[in-house]
């Protein structure tokens, strides 16, 4: 009679005991399950990394186009860099030239038709960055450069003809954040040219300056 | 843990999640191997992947620090969940069955400079499709030249691999306009070739390649011309 009555008080006790152990556990589950899909939603692919290899720039600035003027000068590249020192790149520009000296102090018969008189050319070259470097404005406050040389060809089409067309020259690209940057490059344009009557190598020098985004 | 005290701040945008697995890895000020060495992070900690430059990448430490490391460091790094980084370069195995191929040729079309731009298809390892726009640029004219052809790869798991094309295209040519008369010709033309394509590094092929045309004038005097040309193309 002791005895059970003893089993019966000591389970009266105990019930609430049980309850509570059951409930820490289900917590625990519970927590359990609040961390894990954070992680798994955290996992993001390698593939997805955003890669900033194209550069694309607009740009202007001066050319001097031989005998006929030092002339505004506008347009646009597309560069892909290849490694931290290679990059292609491709470019387009236009300009309107003025009239030559001889037209000028002769007068008489203009050399070149209106639409002769707009310079326009395009240009693939392989560039390398010479001289990667860090520029400091502050203690704390650096910006990436890179003096960089550029060759290639192209095509120019000038005083009604597309002229075979070599490049070559340098620039320098500062990085005012990681995908903007600022250009100032100095090109030499070389093509033959017959214009003025007799056939002669024209050195046609350019320099701009533009502003670039990496994609 | 400091990274997951972090990461509610960070919830709106995800990058990949990568634990150093070398005994430290090197954080450059910039995408270049001369730029100097600032932080290290250790073994068993986390790093974010921000965004890539050529073959560097920009990371975040769990304390912010943000800087650039090379891919041969990071490709030895783990996944969140505990896997081997996918940041193995392209191989020779996908060279050989690669899909699309764009390239920049110059050289040589009857003694004039040539420009050539193209873009192949390939359906089977051994066959492909090609269509390229070229300007040529002489002394007397200057011509556009149009072309679709056919490509053959016998051997496409070489590293430089022979081709053999068949094709036809159209020759747009306009004389100098200092030269009298100026008359423009155009003409359907017919060409085979051969060629080689050597394998550089990842997606970058070497093309060096020897056509021979025949132009089909409409004044019944056809002309045959050879075109040699070499360059640099890219494959995806």
């Amino acid at each position: 009679m002791e005895g059970r009555l003893r089993i019966l008080l000591l389970s009266a006790l105990c019930a609430p005991c049980l309850w509570s152990a059951t409930a820490v556990a289900a917590e625990g589950g519970a927590e359990q399950q609040v961390i894990q899909p954070q992680i798994d939603r955290r996992e993001v692919g390698i593939d997805e990394i955003d890669s900033e290899d194209f550069e694309i720039s607009v740009f202007g600035g001066l050319l001097s186009t031989e005998d006929f003027g030092a002339n505004a000068v506008f347009g646009a590249r597309i560069a892909y860099h290849v490694s931290e020192g290679v990059f292609f790149e491709a470019s387009y520009g236009r300009s309107t030239t003025s009239e030559s000296s001889v037209e000028r102090v002769y007068g008489g018969l203009p050399a070149l038709t209106d639409s002769g008189r707009i310079l326009s050319y395009y240009n693939v070259s392989l560039g390398y960055n010479l001289l990667p470097g860090e520029a400091f404005v502050s203690r704390n406050w650096a910006f990436r450069t890179a003096l960089y040389v550029i060759a290639g060809a192209g095509a120019t089409r000038f005083a009604g003809d597309d002229r075979f067309t070599l490049n070559f020259g340098a620039g320098y690209r500062f990085l005012a954040t990681d995908w903007l940057a600022l250009h100032v490059d100095v090109r030499d344009h070389v093509f033959d040219i017959d214009v003025l009557g007799y056939s002669k190598t024209a050195h046609n020098l350019e320099t701009t300056a533009g502003l670039s985004i990496f994609f | 843990m400091l990274l997951l005290g972090g990461a509610p701040a960070q919830a709106t945008e995800e990058y990949a999640l990568l634990q150093v697995a070398e005994p430290f890895i090197e954080l450059h000020s910039g995408p270049g191997v001369g730029y100097p060495v600032f932080h290290v992070v250790d073994r068993a900690d986390f790093i974010e992947v921000l965004k890539r430059k050529t073959d560097w990448f920009k990371v975040r430490t769990a304390d912010g620090k943000r800087g650039w490391v090379a891919r041969a460091q990071l490709e030895k790094t783990l996944t969140a969940g505990g896997e081997g980084t996918q940041l193995k370069e392209l191989a020779q195995g996908d060279f050989s069955q690669r899909r699309w191929e764009f390239g920049l040729l110059g050289g040589v079309f009857n003694n004039a400079a040539e420009i050539s731009l193209y873009g192949g298809y390939a359906f089977h390892p051994n066959l492909s499709a090609e269509l390229s726009g070229a300007q040529v640029l002489g002394d007397y004219s200057s011509s556009y030249l149009v072309n679709v052809k056919l490509l053959s790869q016998p051997f496409p798991r070489w590293r430089v691999s022979p081709f053999f094309s068949l094709g036809g295209g159209y020759l747009s040519t306009r004389p100098r306009t200092t030269l009298v008369p100026p008359e423009d010709r155009n003409d359907f033309t017919a060409h085979v070739g051969l060629g080689l394509r050597a394998w550089l590094s990842r997606r970058f092929i070497l093309r060096a390649e020897f056509n021979r045309y025949i132009t089909f004038s409409s004044d019944d005097n056809n002309e045959e011309f050879k075109e040699w040309k070499a360059g640099f193309a890219f494959f995806f």
